[in-house]
């Protein structure tokens, strides 16, 4: 398949530039740690709130990180007239796209195994249901990391970006904050059949935004 | 330039006078209190031709966006309509949610519930909010154009995903509903009169605005471009030419 090579190409530049910068190992991976510390701070871990209320936690902690890496994804393009060069690679939109958000998947899914680690042994939650927990997990990140890059694209070059992409993306992922925080309650509480049906819609929510990111992503980066 | 004829706005626009101040006597006087309810159910003639309202422009923005982005069809004409009816959306759907919220209080006894539809007004809102930042970025229009037609479909494509996620979670939550549905079975005909006419007067209201933004709209683009070209023209006329204007004082204090 000449898009997924094409896409591996693209995704492995990002994931090499963020070997080589450490700014993922360094920044955002720490960052997503302090806000699991400091959701123990807010939420008391003696009266049993912070491990009910590990899932949200968990989640939330991975869409503020995910703004991070998708504001790195595409400042990395900002220099040296990267983007210009993206432009004329001669590579097919739909592959830029896949790639783009390929990256942000694989730095993502690094956050949340050090945050599940840390879920696990800071708030001492126990990970069961092991299936759905990793299918949801799948399915949301690739959710968020869709509409991430489709909205990363969109407000490349502006002026406002650092301000703008929160603003845009954070209520068209609601319903994935929403349905990956059920999905790990139903999982980690053992009732494993509840979790199926937000798998399904998480995996919906992906498919369909990785849909709309492969058509618009041409357009939209002819535009920034 | 104009969406409508300005003769058709003005009568559009008496029309929405009219039927406001009617809907006012209506609601206010002629319809006859609620039986459990009392007078707080008469905020029902507001809220629900504003959410009406809402799902209409937010409706009429998707459309015009579609539009846009159909090489077809495209033309500025989309972009300004979309903007506008997504501005008018904005507005009424924050009336449905304070409206909302100042009907639930005495009704039951809370400002907010975790309804599905509240809820997903909610996200309604702030995904439009969002959109109308991006339109607010200073870019040359047809950029500015395709980045939020784009914008705009998204939004459009996510909102029926937020109702049904968020519905699902309030059905398995099984949580005890306190939406009582105020247009069940028996509603009185003087009470559902008022609520058409509601409707109505705020359809008037929303197409009349919407007239009115989009000229705005238009006005401002026309603005531009010719500031745009009167500051060009100076800069070519004044090429070459180094002493400045008479009139220009320097130094400050009097």
């Amino acid at each position: 398949m000449n898009l997924l090579r094409e896409a591996a190409l693209v995704a492995g530049k990002d994931l090499r530039i963020e070997v080589r910068s450490r700014v993922t190992v360094q920044q955002i991976l720490p960052f997503g740690l302090v806000v699991l510390l400091l959701f123990a701070f807010a939420l008391d871990p003696h009266s049993g709130t912070l491990s009910k209320a590990a899932p949200g936690v968990f989640w939330i902690t991975v869409l503020f990180a995910a703004l991070l890496a998708i504001g790195r994804s595409f400042s990395i393009e900002a220099e040296n007239g990267a983007r210009d060069g993206l432009r004329l690679s001669g590579l097919d939109s739909a592959a830029l796209f896949l790639g783009k958000a390929g990256a942000v998947v694989i730095e993502l899914a690094a956050l949340e195994a050090l945050l599940a680690a840390g879920v696990v042994l800071l708030f001492n939650v126990g990970l069961g249901g092991a299936l759905p927990l990793a299918l949801a997990t799948v399915a949301a990140t690739v959710g968020v990391a869709a509409t991430g890059t489709l909205y990363g694209v969109l407000a490349a070059g502006l002026r406002v970006r650092e301000t703008l992409l929160p603003v845009l993306l954070l209520p068209v992922v609601a319903p994935v904050l929403l349905g990956a925080t059920r999905a790990w309650e139903a999982a980690i509480s053992g009732a494993s059949s509840d979790a199926w049906p937000w798998v399904a819609l998480l995996g919906i929510f992906a498919v369909l935004f990785t849909g709309i990111g492969m058509l618009a992503f041409g357009p939209l980066l002819e535009e920034s | 330039m104009t969406l409508l004829n300005p003769r058709i706005s003005r009568v559009l626009g008496v029309a929405a006078l009219l039927s406001l101040i009617a809907l006012a006597v209506f609601g206010l006087f002629v319809a006859p209190p609620d039986a459990v309810q009392s007078d707080a159910q008469r905020l029902m003639y507001l809220h629900v031709p504003s959410a009406w309202i809402a799902y209409l422009a937010f409706g009429v923005t998707a459309l015009s966006s579609a539009l846009y982005l159909w090489r077809r069809t495209r033309s500025p004409v989309w972009d300004r309509l979309a903007g506008a009816s997504a501005e008018l959306g904005v507005l009424f759907t924050a009336m449905t949610l304070i409206m909302g919220s100042l009907w639930g209080r005495p009704v039951w006894g809370v400002w907010w519930a975790w309804d599905a539809r509240l809820v997903t007004t909610a996200v309604l809102f702030f995904l439009y909010v969002g959109y109308l930042a991006l339109r607010r970025v200073p870019a040359p229009l047809e950029t500015r154009a395709k980045r939020c037609a784009i914008a705009a479909l998204v939004a459009f494509v996510d909102v029926p995903i937020v109702h049904f996620s968020v519905d699902w979670w309030q059905t398995l939550h099984q949580q005890a509903t306190v939406f009582t549905p105020t247009l069940d079975a028996h509603i009185h005909g003087v009470m559902a009169l008022t609520l058409w006419l509601g409707v109505l007067a705020f359809t008037l209201l929303y197409v009349y605005l919407l007239d009115k933004r989009y000229r705005l709209e238009a006005l401002e683009e026309d603005l531009e471009a010719k500031e745009l070209a009167k500051a060009i023209e100076e800069r070519v006329q004044g090429a070459g030419i180094t002493a400045p204007p008479e009139h220009v004082e320097v130094g400050v204090g009097q």
